[in-house]
């Protein structure tokens, strides 16, 4: 067999383009992917895969421990345990998916337009940043709530405001960076319009940054809202949420049932665990392509 | 008919407690189809000028002057005007290609781009014009390279790639900043040849940026050399090498090798080159001349009129300089 030959059998054995991917995850990265699809895919599959309505009391089941019939047992009310960690994962992660969608794109679109006009603009858009970073998103989630009442859209508003900063700093500072390039000149000088470059040039330069610095801050947006929610301000009972479940099972665990708690608190642990793996894995590889 | 007429361009920019000159004073025309060939040493403006023509001046820089094109003001254009003028009348092919072109985009967005955007092309026509374009700068298989990346093509291929998005706007006028520099030297005068057919088949003007005097004089109609910001020398291409005026003309000239002589050493020009706002009162060139006066330095030489030339010299009348010896 000749080289070229061989060069050809290699072409043809190429792995699927997939493959390089999860390669580049590294073994933990592959787990915490794999853990998030698995939650994901749970919870979407909820309405087939629960055992029981995760909203009906029955209270023969009230603060039962695991049995073959409730696998996690019941909650203080007799509604299942593992049914309600199941539909739980819905609010638990769509609220900071949502958060984090809302908070990237006003965050994006404020760095590059700041990034772009320089100036005072810049100016304005830095300081607004500076003084947003130097509150905590609790803090704004509990005056959105002071504002329109407990509830998802109160901790979702005062989160996604919160969140802003985290993503606009950072891609801030490597659109400033990335506009000094000599390829945004030269669509300059083709009489490109600002928005056109910053839509169809800058914008997709600075997508990796932008998606490993949003799936970090996603971490951090599903403790919060699991907290604003155990506070009792966010997600209302009787909705399934694992913040809401950690509450009412850190009642029921005193009376003997810490099963509801344990397994609320143990899933958000690892979903975050999970989250940051991926958002640090996706982090280097951004470092490993500038 | 003069296309374009630069008229007493000046380019400062702000220093520490006052302006640095880069460019002063520098005259140029360009009439319709006419290929002009801006010749000098790094650091001596050329680029500024060119980059200043298109209002591509770096942050703060202070541009004084007169451009003109086909009768606007450049100077005075709104955004709008000047946007207009870069898409469809003035382009710009740069030195490094692989700089000026996105890296995360494919080659076909590239080229497509401006089609879409500036001449209303649908994406599908836009996707066939760029085919027939990367054939008309020599790439045959168009269809393939527009599906690849830039890091996929080589800097000789990557500036033709840039070429061919120069033509798709069908300017009037190209301005080529060292287009051949950052290529590889068998590739240089390929490049060359294709931009100057190209450009001569559309009868579009170019104003060509080079240090290289000999690919200048070969592709260009007329030549200016610059030095230290200023335009020291403009002669017809021929004349400039038969019989440079101007000593700095000269001295770039005797200092190049020949393949036709053996020399030992080439002759240099002694001490190094100044930018403009090192210079001082009197002629910029004068410390390195050979045939520098005292009267040489007591004040910045005007552009005089000789025999077809425009020189910067008080001394030119008097000199007889060695032109190119091939």
């Amino acid at each position: 067999m000749t080289a070229t030959d061989a060069l050809k059998a290699r072409r043809t054995l190429r792995l699927p383009r997939t493959a390089p991917a999860l390669r580049r995850l590294g073994p933990l990265g592959v787990v915490a992917a794999a853990l998030l699809a698995a939650v994901t895919l749970t919870t979407l599959l909820a309405p087939v895969l629960a055992p029981y309505d995760p909203d009906r009391p029955d209270l023969f089941n009230a603060l039962a421990g695991a049995s073959p019939e409730h696998l996690l047992g019941g909650d203080a009310l007799g509604r299942d345990v593992l049914s309600r960690l199941m539909w739980g994962a819905r609010t638990t992660l769509s609220g900071p998916l949502l958060i984090i969608f809302l908070s990237t794109t006003i965050g994006t679109t404020l760095a590059i337009t700041a990034a772009w006009a320089g100036g005072k603009v810049d100016a304005v858009v830095s300081r607004l940043l500076d003084v947003l970073f130097a509150v905590p998103g609790i803090v704004f989630a509990l005056v959105a709530v002071a504002v329109l009442g407990p509830g998802v859209p109160g901790v979702v508003l005062g989160l996604t405001i919160a969140y802003t900063p985290y993503v606009a700093r950072v891609v801030r500072s490597a659109a400033l960076r990335e506009r000094q390039l000599p390829y945004i000149a030269a669509a300059w000088v083709q009489g490109r319009s600002a928005v056109g470059i910053c839509v169809r040039h800058l914008l997709p330069n600075l997508r990796p940054l932008i998606i490993a610095q949003s799936v970090s801050a996603l971490g951090f947006a599903v403790i919060d809202l699991a907290a604003i929610s155990f506070l009792g301000l966010g997600v209302q009972p009787p909705t399934a949420d694992w913040g809401l479940m950690v509450k009412s099972g850190l009642d029921s665990a005193t009376r003997g049932q810490p099963l509801e708690a344990l397994g609320a608190g143990l899933l958000i642990a690892l979903v975050v665990a999970a989250v940051n793996v991926l958002g640090d894995r996706i982090g280097r590889q951004e470092g490993e392509l500038r | 008919m003069t296309l374009l007429d630069v008229r007493n361009l000046g380019v400062a920019v702000p220093a520490a407690r006052d302006w640095r000159t880069l460019v002063d004073g520098v005259d140029l025309a360009i009439g319709s189809g006419e290929a002009v060939g801006l010749v000098g040493e790094s650091g001596s403006g050329k680029s500024m000028t060119a980059r200043t023509l298109l209002g591509l001046t770096p942050p703060g820089a202070r541009v004084t002057g007169d451009i003109v094109f086909d009768g606007d003001s450049v100077t005075g254009m709104s955004r709008r005007e000047l946007r207009a003028l870069r898409a469809r009348r003035v382009a710009m092919v740069f030195q490094d290609p692989r700089a000026h072109i996105n890296p995360v985009r494919s080659v076909g967005d590239f080229l497509t781009e401006a089609l879409i955007a500036h001449l209303g092309h649908t994406p599908t026509e836009a996707q066939a014009r760029a085919t027939r374009l990367l054939a008309d700068v020599g790439i045959p298989d168009g269809a393939r390279r527009l599906r690849q990346y830039p890091h996929e093509l080589s800097g000789g291929l990557l500036q033709r790639v840039m070429i061919a998005a120069v033509l798709a706007a069908e300017p009037e006028l190209v301005l080529a900043d060292e287009p051949t520099t950052a290529l590889d030297v068998t590739t240089q005068s390929e490049v060359m040849a294709i931009l100057d057919e190209l450009r001569r088949e559309r009868g579009m003007a170019m104003l060509l940026i080079t240090h290289d005097l000999a690919l200048a004089a070969a592709t260009c109609d007329r030549l200016s050399v610059m030095y230290a910001g200023r335009i020291v020398e403009t002669q017809e291409s021929t004349a400039l090498t038969a019989t440079p005026r101007h000593p700095y003309t000269s001295g770039l000239m005797l200092s190049r090798p020949s393949i036709d002589t053996v020399v030992d050493r080439l002759p240099v020009i002694p001490g190094r080159p100044v930018a403009a706002y090192e210079s001082g009162d009197g002629c910029a060139f004068e410390p390195r001349c050979a045939h520098a006066e005292a009267h040489c330095r007591d004040r910045r030489p005007a552009v005089q009129d000789l025999a077809g030339a425009r020189v910067a010299c008080v001394r030119a009348g008097e000199l007889t300089l060695q032109g190119d010896t091939a």
